[in-house]
């Protein structure tokens, strides 16, 4: 069977299968299975699971990959132009300028195609790294933004009603780590940002613009770079060395890193061909010719033979290891207060009573200041209203013994009123008899009485 | 338990018993490009296509798993059926003896091996089911299955929130269930209806007819057909399902499959010299059948279909679909459940051995007892 047989032309066929009595391949790994207890079976014919591999490839295939490159290196230094040679094409026109204030990173996705193979690219580049006076703040962003990728996956993973099988990758599976040519050795700036990287992405360094050192510098380079960073406990990448296909291949080049890479869109005439390279009043620097510098082993390094180990390595080992953090951080375990397994289920419900017992209490204590609240109020308008009683009643006896008093005084003066008139009608009478007898006693007395009256 | 017709509704009421949205579109020439993933064109050649290469390496590597069940009742040829699908010797047919009794309870058998061809190696688990349909009172037979296919999701699901998870958790889900039709020539019994309406919301099931050489071929296409109608009729959605169709590739090769659903198949682990040649086959007073050959039964297509063509495609429904709504039933009935007997089940189910798994959990059956009772 060929390796392009599709499920079409499988069962479109329906050829009947050779009958022939194949001897039995045996299994190699007897002792894995002994231990696993599992027993390793021999076949007396041919079954035809052989295409398993390729309807694995064909599902892939119709997925759809997802790679995600981040570039980490200062203003200028090349990595626009490298990524557009790697992936051969022009993905974006313009420079960036170096006054920004912060480090910003900034994400394009493109698709490319090749063949059958659709891959959704991203690149991600930061933007005004170096560029400050004042260095310090200047990682902190990249770590953040790749933290925020595992997050997102994370939430996805987490959600109840999932489309993982949906769902748009974005996590960071390379970085490449753009080094001066200096020619003396690592900065400050990117030994501090790598060795905050190393656990969170698979680095790979590679040194920039190489046109600038010369050969033997540029080994004295790689030596020195590669011993500080071994000195620093920074974890690079080293490209896999368990599959025998590619062990070999990936254990040479692990010994050229970093690479040294240049790159360059522009083609230049040499010989009777045209090929990408840097022209130069001195000679032309050829981006694929491995004598002028090591661009054609990044690409067969990262894209030819590691894309998938890339990709792996970030989803096995960083996201896990993020994962692991978070979720750590949160207060969940695996195993209870009694040593014995919890699950996350257990713990997230435990944890959600526990929440869910605090907003009762608050309630209920907000509740009862509340009440306490209404009853004081209540208990000052009642002590109010009493007091307005009060007053009202005093006022209304004080009224009333005001008018009494003044009934009294009115009765009085009534009297007298009566008093007067009978002394009036009585001196009147008396006026009117004795006239002639004692007139000036009479009018003495009058006047006397009459005074007395007055 | 989730999945029973009188629960079932409540729980998968949500998102309906298979979740249309499964994959992501089609290849390149069908599916249009996003405005915000801008299509690039290369210059030349890059290299992005060795990624098959290495996902290939990779698979190969990691080997491959792939968990079978077979059911039916007895003497219908299925441990014949799984010998003769992987050319080996599954487990001994079972003949019954004379003095050994028919089992009570139906009590779930895996073996599993390790078979390896041309480099790929396969882990293979068969889940036998003896004694299914075998007793006078066969209600709530296919409660042994369903719980036993529910605590492999169950497993799965533990091993995937723990907080240090192992690399590559161990798959043991069922991927496929091969349903035995007994070859009557009516057409499907109430036992068959009830459990396939059950399991197809679960599992991915592939029935079959067995012993299908005491049938004629215009027999056959009759039985078929009406097995056909009678699925249709129930609304039980076999494998491979039509909901999960996404472009008109898969459509048209699944429809193929559909129309000769189920296949008529013959057993056989004995080789016979026909013609010259050795093939696998009955040998009768009337002639040989031979298992390999179209003309005589359909177990060809049998073998295509779960090996050669659509196993990947098994794995993906049953990961991506029918574990997903079993997950989502779970974490949502975890949070309808106060603390009561609900909770203890959270925790973790004691790893029985794979072999024979007894109806689950104590509790879970209690709580199904409770809730049967409560309806009625």
């Amino acid at each position: 069977m060929t390796s392009e047989v599709g499920r079409h032309l499988l069962f479109q066929s329906h050829m009947p299968t050779k009958t022939t009595c194949l001897s039995s391949q045996v299994s190699d790994d007897e002792q894995k299975q002994k231990r696993e207890n599992i027993r390793s079976l021999t076949m007396s014919g041919h079954v035809g699971f052989e295409s398993l591999p390729d309807q694995l490839v064909n599902r892939s295939i119709q997925q759809g990959f997802c790679f995600n490159i981040l570039c980490v290196g200062e203003t200028g230094i090349g990595k626009s132009t490298l990524i557009d040679t790697l992936f051969n094409t022009n993905f974006e026109d313009h420079g960036s300028s170096h006054f920004y204030p912060h480090v910003r990173l900034k994400a394009q996705t493109y698709e490319l195609h090749e063949s059958n193979v659709r891959l959704k690219l991203t690149i991600v580049n930061t933007v005004g790294f170096g560029d400050q006076i004042n260095k310090e703040e200047s990682y902190q962003p990249i770590v953040d933004y790749i933290d925020a990728q595992f997050e997102a996956y994370l939430q996805e993973e987490l959600k109840i009603k999932r489309a993982l099988s949906h769902y748009h990758d974005s996590r960071i599976h390379v970085c490449l780590y753009f080094i001066s040519p200096t020619g003396h050795s690592l900065k400050t700036l990117d030994l501090l940002a790598m060795k905050s990287l190393d656990s969170k992405v698979n680095i790979i360094p590679v040194i920039a613009k190489a046109d600038a050192i010369s050969k033997a510098e540029l080994q004295k380079f790689k030596i020195k770079l590669m011993s500080e960073l071994v000195s620093n406990g920074v974890q690079i990448y080293q490209f896999p060395t368990d599959d025998e296909t590619i062990a070999k291949i990936n254990a040479s080049m692990n010994g050229h890193l970093p690479f040294a890479v240049v790159g360059s869109m522009d083609e230049v005439k040499v010989g009777n061909k045209m090929v990408k390279a840097r022209q130069y009043p001195w000679g032309v620097v050829q981006v694929e010719n491995e004598n002028h510098c090591d661009f054609v082993k990044l690409r067969e390094m990262l894209i030819c033979t590691n894309m998938e180990d890339l990709r792996e390595q970030t989803h096995t080992r960083h996201y896990e290891l993020y994962r692991r953090c978070k979720l750590e951080e949160m207060g969940f375990t695996d195993v209870g207060p009694e040593n014995k397994p919890l699950s996350l289920q257990e713990t997230y419900e435990a944890k959600r009573h526990e929440f869910y017992g605090e907003r009762q209490r608050k309630e209920e204590e907000m509740k009862q200041m509340f009440v306490q609240r209404v009853k004081e109020k209540e208990a000052i308008l009642k002590e109010a209203e009493r007091e307005l009683q009060a007053k009202f009643e005093h006022l209304k006896r004080v009224h009333q013994e005001e008018r009494m008093k003044l009934e009294e005084k009115r009765r009085l003066l009534e009297e007298e009123i009566i008093a007067f008139s009978k002394k009036k009608a009585t001196s009147e009478i008396y006026q009117n008899q004795p006239y002639m007898a004692s007139g000036s006693n009479l009018k003495k007395d009058k006047d006397r009485k009459n005074s007395n009256f007055m | 338990m989730f999945c029973f017709p009188a629960m079932g509704h409540r729980h998968c009421c949500a998102l309906g018993p298979m979740d249309p949205m499964r994959r992501s579109p089609s290849p390149c020439s069908s599916r249009p490009s996003s405005p915000r993933t801008p299509p690039c064109e290369m210059l030349g050649y890059v290299g992005i296509e060795a990624v098959l290469d290495q996902l290939k390496i990779k698979a190969m590597k990691m080997g491959f798993e792939f968990n079978i069940m077979v059911v039916g009742q007895s003497g219908l040829g299925k441990s014949t059926m799984v010998n003769t699908l992987f050319k080996s010797k599954m487990w001994k047919s079972t003949v019954q003896g004379l003095g050994t009794p028919t089992p009570q309870t139906l009590k779930l058998q895996s073996v599993t091996h390790v078979i390896e061809e041309k480099g790929v190696k396969l882990k293979l688990t068969v889940t036998d089911t003896p004694g299914f349909g075998d007793q006078i009172n066969n209600d709530k037979c296919w409660d042994p299955i369903l719980g036993y296919i529910s605590e492999q999701y169950e497993r799965y699901l533990q091993e995937e929130i723990l907080i240090t998870r192992q690399r590559h958790i161990p798959d043991t889900r069922v991927h496929c269930c091969i349903y035995f039709v007994p070859p009557t020539g009516h057409c499907l019994r109430p036992l068959d209806i009830e459990f396939l309406q059950r399991l197809c919301r679960t599992v991915n099931v592939v029935p079959v007819i067995a012993r299908a050489d005491s049938l004629t071929i215009e027999e056959r296409e009759t039985f078929r057909r009406r097995i056909q109608h009678n699925l249709r009729t129930h609304c039980i959605e076999v494998y491979p399902q039509k909901c999960f169709d996404e472009d008109i590739n898969d459509r048209i090769l699944n429809s193929k499959i559909r129309d000769r659903i189920p296949f008529a198949v013959v057993g056989a682990d004995r080789e016979h010299l026909v013609n010259g040649r050795c093939v696998l086959g009955r040998k009768t007073k009337w002639g040989i059948i031979e298992v390999e050959n179209l003309a005589h039964c359909e177990f060809p297509l049998l073998r295509d279909l779960l090996i050669r063509s659509h196993l990947q495609d098994l794995k993906d429904i049953t990961h991506n679909v029918h574990y997903e709504n079993y997950r989502v039933c779970r974490l949502n009935e975890s949070h309808l459940l106060p603390r009561g007997p609900g909770w203890v089940n959270l925790a973790q189910t004691p790893a029985g051995p794979l072999a024979a798994p007894q109806p689950s959990k104590a509790c879970q059956q209690d709580q199904e007892d409770s809730k049967d009772d409560d309806e009625y």
